[in-house]
């Protein structure tokens, strides 16, 4: 555990990817099967206990540690599992610190009655970094600096290039912990895993952003368009061996979505977006998000937040791979398999006619339903490419709506960025003169730009709230975002959807920046009492 | 006997030793002045008298300038007896920082003694502190909480070590203290067997050259200031750890950024500050050693002046000890006291939210 437990310690800290992938790298590299399969589980999140309760936690330290001492360290430190790793007086012990793989195994088969002593002794037998990766570890908690993603680009890279990400994706929902065959197979000396009927998912095809060279080189007809939906991206698989449903990034989101898996009732692999719809019209994300980033979901979200899949593409139609055909037959496939099946709650992305791309420049920029991002344009001869392959699949969104905002606040950036501040909280004008931030931009400055704005935020400081800044409110900064919508979690009443900076604007007088109302008026949705906040993988199409 | 609270006095200066007529480290200019060590929170410039060991009267010259460190001064080595008033006064080790003391006093029957900042264990770069049996024992209490028991140093510069040898070719930037904190990493560097040189922020050069001069090898140094990137492609650079975030630090080659302090036990403190490698190396002593050392002395009574007085008190009082807090406000500006400016190897005075400037 004291490998596993420093790296999550690193991990923890660590910004840069391939800093957090040479970290995995080293873990998997230096240690021994099975407990490295184990730590794999724990990062990829396949592994989940529930063994012990906060209470169970805090009894056994309240055995050892003075009440009005551990009341104080709580309060201090603020994390119950932390504040017992370090506080926690060890009693003399000549046992090791056990392994992951050791504690896997007890909690699994150790009856609930023996487990505070089982803990105790393990926490004896530990330093403090370990006592914290098992407490978490055990009550559920373990949080990983890394995604499931970068755990398997270090898997690749310990593959020394004989084997890519995408290559173990597609085995990967086929194995279990410890992973013994897929370590092999990635060390060279075992042949590749066979997922044979197992729901396993298959890396998605992405798009690039439609920039103006690339518009004016393309050739209308060639290419195949449909709108690009603001859900969030999806991967539908039913096998002999079971139904899944994934997000882009590999998650099985299943439980979240029980209806979706129970509706794919055909061997099939699908690819589509997932949406909030009511009679056929699409929601605003707003809704959508809150469905997302759930364990479980109740009769009443699935009522009140139905979800439908607009289907974009069919990868396998039974046990047949259709990837590498061209877009124009598996599109025809998925229009026969939809008729053939039908499917509830999955319709088929409308394929939009036009001769010119001018004629479609027109299409995307009428499109003001809030749930259209713009367009996406397929090359009609692509395969079924994993990753972002170039001049196959555009995303085109539609031109952003812009607010001038004054910078209010300003925060550090992160790794590179570190003595930069490069985080923007900007504002607009409420009628009777007082400045409401409306959101917060991370994206958008060159390097140059980014230098000249810090010096300016240096100058220009009025107070300091540890990593934040609050500067003079009389920067000017042009605002682009997808969509403003309604929100009674904001104190501005209103919130963006991928705000980033156009420009700065120096030149203008902040008395001349937006007025909140006029951003109201335009906001679309209707409030909501709460929205948990989401990672919807960005904007993808 | 007369009991130390009738002779030993808080007043807006500082600590004052009525029999004696001196402070011990005041926190303005007063006429005459005992000095702990050399961090500027205890020893401030412009006293009339200044006693206190010689590492510590030297380090003051050097940080402050010969004219500013007192108009006269007084050196007294450890363990040497001198009458100020009718008080007997003299120093015992504390092993903070080089030349730091315990000031013993002795009066009317009765000991006190005023152990200023102190660590315990071991530390290349300075004498061990010294237990010293009394009557009234006056203690910091910067990490007065159970959960900061530090682990031992070795293990933190191992991890550094292991850090560089994973990255090989990024600098390892290490935030630190410029009296004390900085020259305890280098040693704990050399003796971890780091041989090449290491890179120093022009604000840690001159302790540094002093620490040279009182007897404290660190090896081979160099500026880093005016080192090329390349230069500094997976060395090891110190630098206070107001830059290590800040302008001066984009001269690195993608640095790792690491900050030494036991602060940095604390997983939402090392994360508010953005550090990718927290060390957990302090030259404050944690709770075990604040609680032995209380055992140690013996002292029937303990006054605590700075940090988390309350809950050392409540674990004194339970080891059926008096325990008093003496609410000097002032110290913890320097070293890890105050946890550390933010900004500024000039360090633009700022405490993280909810721990005020004297926590």
């Amino acid at each position: 555990m004291i490998a596993f437990a420093d790296l999550l310690e690193r991990l923890v800290f660590t910004p840069g990817r391939n800093a957090k992938i040479a970290l995995l790298r080293r873990y998997f590299a230096t240690t021994p099967d099975p407990d490295r399969g184990i730590g794999l589980a724990a990062v990829t999140g396949e592994l989940t206990f529930a063994a012990a309760k906060p209470g169970l936690i805090r009894q056994l330290a309240m055995e050892r540690v003075d009440p009005v001492l551990f009341a104080w360290s709580y309060d201090y430190v603020g994390d119950l599992a932390e504040t017992v790793a370090l506080i926690w007086p060890a009693r003399p012990t000549n046992a090791a610190p056990p392994s992951i793989a050791e504690v896997a195994h007890a909690l699994e088969t150790t009856p609930k009655a023996e487990l505070p002593a089982l803990v105790a002794g393990w926490l004896d037998a530990s330093a403090p970094g370990v006592r914290l990766a098992l407490l978490k570890l055990i009550t559920g908690a373990l949080r990983v600096g890394a995604s499931a993603r970068l755990a398997k680009l270090a898997l690749a890279d310990l593959a020394g290039g004989a084997i890519d990400a995408d290559a173990i994706e597609e085995v990967w929902h086929g194995l279990s912990p410890p992973y013994r065959a897929l370590f092999a197979w990635i060390e060279g000396h075992g042949p590749r895993p066979d997922p044979q009927a197992a729901p396993v998912f298959r890396p998605p095809m992405l798009a690039h952003p439609l920039e103006p060279p690339d518009l004016a080189a393309l050739d209308a007809a060639r290419f195949r368009a449909e709108w690009k939906w603001d859900g969030i991206r999806v991967q539908l698989v039913a096998t002999p061996g079971g139904r899944r449903l994934y997000s882009r990034g590999a998650d099985d989101i299943s439980a979240a979505f029980p209806e979706i898996v129970e509706a794919l009732e055909a061997e099939a692999v699908l690819d589509g977006e997932l949406l909030v719809a009511r009679d056929g019209i699409v929601a605003p994300f707003a809704d959508l998000q809150q469905r997302l980033n759930r364990r479980s979901v109740t009769p009443r979200m699935m009522r009140d937040f139905p979800v439908i899949v607009r289907l974009y593409d069919l990868l396998f139609d039974g046990a047949e791979d259709l990837r590498p055909l061209p877009f124009d037959a598996r599109r025809a496939r998925l229009e026969a398999w939809h008729a053939r099946v039908r499917p509830a709650r999955m319709d088929l992305s409308e394929m939009i006619a036009f001769d010119t791309i001018d004629a479609l420049a027109a299409l995307r920029d009428g499109a003001r339903a809030a749930a259209i991002e713009g367009l996406m344009l397929k090359r009609a001869d692509s395969p079924y490419v994993p990753g972002r392959p170039r001049g196959l699949w555009w995303k085109w969104k539609r031109a952003p709506l812009t607010i001038d905002a004054v910078l209010m606040y300003a925060q550090r950036g992160h790794g590179r960025r570190s003595s930069f501040y490069t985080d923007y909280t900007f504002g607009l004008w409420r009628a009777d003169g007082a400045l409401l931030p409306v959101g917060k931009a991370y994206f958008g400055l060159t390097d140059a730009e980014i230098g000249w704005l810090d010096r300016w935020i240096r100058n220009h400081t009025t107070a300091r709230f540890g990593p934040v800044r609050e500067v003079d409110k009389t920067f000017v900064l042009e605002i682009a975002f997808d969509a403003a919508q309604l929100s009674n979690r904001h104190k501005s009443g209103v919130a963006l959807r991928f705000p980033r900076i156009l420009r700065m604007r120096p030149d203008k007088p902040a008395e001349e920046a937006d007025r909140l109302e006029d951003l109201l008026a335009r906001a679309e949705g209707r409030p909501r009492a709460h929205a948990p906040a989401v990672d919807d993988g960005g904007d993808e199409g | 006997m007369r009991h130390p609270e009738t002779w030993l006095k808080v007043r807006p200066e500082g600590l004052f030793c009525e029999p004696g007529g001196f402070y011990i480290d005041p926190l303005r200019a007063v006429e005459r002045a005992v000095v702990t060590h050399a961090h500027s929170d205890h020893a401030r410039p412009g006293h009339a008298a200044v006693l206190a060991s010689p590492a510590t009267l030297a380090l003051m010259r050097t940080r402050m300038g010969a004219g500013r460190a007192g108009d006269a001064q007084q050196p007294l080595g450890w363990h040497e007896r001198l009458r100020i008033g009718a008080v007997d006064v003299w120093l015992a080790p504390a092993g903070h920082v080089l030349g730091s003391a315990q000031v013993v006093m002795e009066y009317g029957g009765t000991r006190a003694v005023v152990s200023g900042d102190y660590k315990t264990v071991a530390d290349p770069t300075c004498e061990r502190f010294e237990p010293v049996p009394c009557d009234v024992f006056v203690t910091e209490a910067t990490f007065g909480l159970p959960v900061f028991r530090h682990p031992p140093p070795g293990e933190e510069i191992a991890r550094l070590l292991a850090s560089r040898a994973l990255f090989p070719d990024r600098t390892h930037v290490v935030g630190c203290y410029a009296l004390g904190k900085c020259q305890r990493l280098i040693a704990l560097l050399r003796a971890a067997g780091w041989d090449a040189p290491i890179w120093l922020h022009g604000a840690l050069a001159a302790v540094c050259g002093a620490y040279e001069a009182l007897g404290v090898p660190l090896g081979d140094l160099r500026p880093a200031t005016v080192a090329a990137r390349e230069a500094l492609r997976g060395a090891i650079v110190l630098a206070p750890p107001g830059a290590i975030q800040d302008r001066w630090a984009r001269r690195l080659n993608d640095p790792v950024v690491g900050l030494a302090s036991g602060w940095m036990r604390v997983r939402q403190r090392a994360k508010s500050r953005g550090v990718e490698l927290p060390l957990v190396i302090s030259d404050h002593a944690d709770w075990d050693e604040l609680l032995a050392t209380v055992a140690a002395v013996e002292a029937p009574e303990v006054w605590v002046t700075h940090g988390r007085e309350e809950a050392l008190i409540h674990a004194i009082e339970q080891g059926g000890r008096v325990g008093r807090a003496l609410r000097l406000i002032g110290y913890g500006d320097e070293d890890e006291g105050g946890d550390g400016p933010d900004d500024g190897p000039k360090g633009e005075p700022e405490t993280e939210p909810g721990t005020g400037a004297a926590a």
